[in-house]
């Protein structure tokens, strides 16, 4: 379906939904393509590819609210499903707070391209594809006796999509990503460890083609054997493939919805401080050609570039439309763009070699943290070092705490950023974590 | 495994325009004479016999050995309660055909949401593209499945409007505030789901399903002194409105209010490793993730499971018999067939502590020559079948729950889990406990909360030393991700004591 098409489409729906009783109404149609390979010990596994075209619709009917989405786009179809979800809007309960957003916060221009599309992809052939994947898996297959299973990925999409609202937002976007990534299994003494790699990119043309198997057995050979140490808090580095899931439950905090339902532990907390003086993340829509670059949001707000945390001193939640009028405040945007979190002057090695005992967290199994209060408990792999060498790999560990504390211990920020996503993030060093072990 | 809560109350629903509007009888020009159902079906997704066919010799043109056909159409509805009232709700609607070629153990796949002949032919080929030879002659004999009924509904989603559940969730938001001062606020919602399922593939086998499942969940949020504490309880079937009762509003109002209250004393263990009691029903989580995924077959076929060599191999105590089951009435986990279109069972994993089967698909029964055990699932239309659980559980074992308690000296008991995670070749498995207590001399004591426990898979399964003889099912909604695909599941387990995990808490 061509843009022309969808906002056809929506203005059809839109103007029927007014005229059978609702006020305000918002609808988005989304398309999709997607195409996945999958080398494994030397054979294709699996080839798929994936196209998606769907229609959402938020309906404000008397005060009342609900939202819809389905893939049944005939005409005849979709007006009667905009009829009957009309009529069942009516049975809920009104909701004083329930509007679209002020006409004044919504993006005006007529930008779409953010530099996001790579419209090169739909011309790549299968056979380009399949072969990419396949000089990644040789990377590893066969290269150690060990090696039990290969896997090499090769995935690629384009989407589209346009919003309009009743009450003045019409807008459009595009964006493409392609990645290759690789996995290797190896049998060791007491366990059959795996690990991973990937490089990603908007445009095929920066996509990083090579390394990516060798890496993924090297992470795979360094895990062989792994033991658990001594209970006792140790001095953490987390590496910048494993850090953003430590922030995920600071960002779920950082939301209205979880301020408002209570399950928020950084309620209450604007303008003072929340972590580390070296903590500083911004959130930055701006930037050309980024994963999270955008020039309005999700409900056609205009995108800002804010800072989040300055200096550890929490600058800005956010604060989407609905939330952000029961809680009285402005909305900002009820979710991120790009998050980057200012760099320190360090690598990781030389964070890890700085040491006289550390453990580095490459990743996380399991856990959890609770919103409302902020204590964490998570499962973690990765290796002892003392004096700037690998020990030996840790497992069955676990790292137990509370976020409201954890980042006042974070004493280093690193300087290596993985690009290729919305999160830009660093390793963190961070003293005196609680490690559960023998 | 993983419950997430952000994952329901993002979707939601309402009982709207969910059926299509059939079409008049397609006309069969092939003189099939299929039953009455059959009929329907295909209606419903507007094909003829004639043109099944047609898309199996599509997919098979280059030479595949293999194809089927996987048409859905799923009607999903979540109505929420906020603030006191049913103000928001949502609803989705999907509909298409996903259609899968294999050759050997290789997959091409493709879907189409359109399903005119010229977009199913498109997906058919596209997807033939994993073979590359020359196509036979595909000549099949349609051969209707007949599959039991695991979950009949007695009225059924489409037939239930919205203004039937909103009494339901107001109701439990007003016993939640009578029982406790404390209560600052409630969120409830209920999520009802209904799919129509066709299948056919190069065998000629046709198959129907029509799917209910519904849940209700309710998180509340209590204050005391300015310390906040949220609880989260949930139920779930495959059922259609008779779900909805007083009595089920009952039990879990009382059940959140409880477990919530009791945050307030709760404090975390001292870290490390030790004597873990895990209580009947929710522990299931630990069958799940200790073992029930590294069962699955596709991890055992690429030898990337620990569990890869053990078959037939003595993994645990003699007590301790595990099934995998998806025939059990109304549950969450319960299929008549699975989604590669083979009936479902009760396959018994580990027989008096002996491993004794895999969790098979089409290409892992194959693999290994046994029959299919009915795992093949998929999160819908949209996705390829891979090995999955159902209902996984273990039956009773022979010790009481309170010597069990009694023969600790110094461990814990845990009886509440958000979440879980394994990892497959490594054996480490994880679930993280909302609450529990700590056991001292024998008896239960402090209560504990938000702590992650860590073991090994093969080491947990041979150290579960003591199994109860109250063997029980959890009720809650659990979800289990694989692949990126989502699935509904259940579990169950005795009262159990694992001999040593890791304990996640406090050193100071």
């Amino acid at each position: 379906m061509t843009t022309d098409e969808k906002y056809k489409l929506a203005d059809q729906v839109i103007e029927h939904a007014l005229k059978n009783g609702a006020q305000q109404v918002s609808v988005s149609i989304d398309e999709s393509r997607r195409n996945n390979i999958e080398i494994r010990n030397k054979q294709i596994d699996r080839l798929t590819e994936s196209n998606t075209l769907g229609l959402s619709l938020s309906l404000y009917v008397d005060k009342k609210y609900s939202a819809h989405s389905t893939n049944r786009l005939k005409k005849e179809d979709l007006l009667k499903f905009t009829s009957d979800a009309i009529a069942a809007t009516r049975y809920l309960a009104e909701d004083e707070f329930r509007m679209l957003p002020e006409p004044e916060l919504y993006y005006k221009g007529s930008g779409s391209d953010m530099g996001k599309l790579d419209k090169s992809l739909d011309a790549v052939d299968a056979k380009t594809k399949i072969d990419m994947a396949t000089k990644i898996h040789d990377e590893a297959f066969g290269l150690d006796e060990r090696i039990i299973s290969v896997s090499a990925y090769y995935s690629d999409g384009i989407s589209n999509s346009v919003m309009v609202a009743s009450n003045g937002f019409r807008g459009d976007s595009a964006d493409s990503g392609v990645s290759l990534s690789a996995s290797v299994s190896m049998k060791g003494e007491t366990s059959r460890p795996s690990d991973y790699w990937y490089e990603n990119a908007i445009f095929l043309n920066k996509l990083i083609k090579t390394g990516i198997g060798k890496k993924a057995l090297e992470r795979t050979i360094r895990k062989l054997d792994p033991r658990k140490i001594k209970s006792g808090r140790y001095a953490m580095i987390v590496d910048n493939m494993a850090i953003g899931n430590l922030l995920d439950p600071f960002y779920n905090a950082l939301q209205a919805s979880s301020l408002y339902l209570k399950q928020s532990f950084l309620a209450g907390k604007l303008d003072k401080p929340v972590g580390s003086k070296l903590l500083t993340i911004i959130d930055d829509p701006s930037i050309p050609s980024a994963p999270g670059s955008r020039l309005f949001d999700g409900e056609g707000l205009a995108s800002v570039k804010r800072p989040i945390l300055e200096n550890g001193v929490l600058e800005n939640y956010y604060i989407d439309t609905y939330y952000g009028r029961k809680l009285g405040m402005k909305p900002t945007s009820g979710s991120n763009s790009n998050v980057i979190v200012t760099p320190g002057t360090r690598d990781m090695a030389t964070m890890v070699n700085s040491l006289k005992k550390v453990i580095l967290v490459t990743g996380f199994n399991g856990g959890n943290c609770n919103g409302s209060t902020g204590d964490f408990s998570y499962g973690v792999e990765g290796f002892l070092v003392e004096d700037g060498k690998i020990v030996h790999p840790i497992n069955e560990m676990n790292i137990t705490g509370n976020m409201n504390e954890l980042f006042f211990n974070l004493a280093e920020v690193g300087n290596d950023i993985k690009e290729g996503s919305s999160f830009r993030i660093p390793s963190m060093r961070f003293e005196n974590i609680d490690f559960s072990g023998i | 495994m993983n419950f997430n809560r952000r994952d329901f109350v993002k979707i939601g629903g309402i009982t709207v325009a969910g059926t299509v509007l059939l079409p008049p009888f397609l006309q069969s020009c092939t003189g099939v004479t299929l039953s009455k159902d059959s009929e329907n079906y295909l209606n419903h997704f507007e094909v003829t016999p004639e043109l099944l066919n047609e898309l199996i010799r599509a997919a098979m043109e280059k030479g595949a050995d293999y194809a089927d056909l996987y048409f859905q159409h799923s009607i999903n509805n979540y109505s929420t309660l906020e603030d006191g009232k049913v103000n928001q709700a949502y609803s989705n609607i999907g509909f298409g055909v996903g259609i899968r070629v294999l050759k050997g153990d290789q997959t091409g796949f493709a879907f189409s949401e359109n399903v005119t002949p010229e977009a199913m032919l498109k997906a058919a080929r596209t997807a033939a593209n994993i073979a590359n030879s020359t196509g036979k002659n595909v000549s099949v004999n349609i051969e209707e499945l007949s599959a039991p009924n695991y979950y009949p509904v007695k009225t059924s989603w489409e037939n239930t409007s919205i203004k039937e559940k909103i009494p339901f969730l107001q109701k439990v938001n007003d016993k939640i505030f009578a029982a406790d001062k404390r209560v600052s606020k409630v969120n409830a919602t209920i999520g009802d789901s209904t799919s129509y399922i066709l299948f056919y593939n190069s065998e000629g086998r046709l198959a129907w399903d029509y799917r209910p499942m519904v849940y209700m969940y309710i998180t509340s949020i209590m204050e005391q002194n300015g310390h906040v504490e949220n609880f989260g309880v949930s139920r779930s079937a495959r059922q259609g409105s008779e779900f909805l009762t007083d009595q089920l509003v009952d039990t879990l109002s009382k059940e959140v209010v409880e477990k919530n209250a009791l945050l307030f004393d709760a404090g975390k263990p001292r870290a490390g490793e030790m004597e873990v009691v895990m209580s009947a029903g929710e522990s299931g989580i630990l069958l799940h993730e200790a073992i029930g995924h590294a069962f699955e077959a596709d991890f055992n076929r690429k030898k990337t499971s620990i569990f890869s060599d053990k078959m037939g191999k003595k993994v645990a105590e003699n007590f301790v018999t595990i099934v995998d089951d998806g025939t059990m009435q109304s549950d969450r986990g319960s299929l008549n067939f699975d989604d590669e279109g083979n009936p479902t069972e009760k396959t018994t994993l580990v027989g008096n502590g002996i491993l004794t089967s895999y969790l098979h698909d089409r290409i892992s029964a194959n693999y290994y020559k046994v029959k299919p055990t009915g795992n093949g699932r998929r999160q819908d239309f949209r996705r390829v079948p891979i090995p999955r659980m159902r209902c996984t559980r273990m039956e009773n074992g022979p010790h009481k729950k309170e010597e069990i308690i009694a023969s600790v000296k110094k461990g814990i008991y845990v009886d509440n889990f958000s979440n879980g995670q394994v990892n497959i070749g490594a054996g480490d498995f994880t679930f993280f406990v909302k609450s529990g207590y700590l056991i001292e001399n024998g008896k239960l004591t402090k209560p504990i909360k938000d702590i992650n426990i860590i073991g090994n898979g093969p080491q947990a399964l041979a150290d579960i030393v003591m199994a109860g003889d109250d063997t029980l099912l959890s009720g809650s909604t659990w979800t289990c991700g694989k692949d990126g695909q989502s699935v509904p599941v259940t579990m169950g387990l005795p009262t159990v004591k694992i001999k040593k995990l890791t304990v996640g808490g406090t050193n100071a």
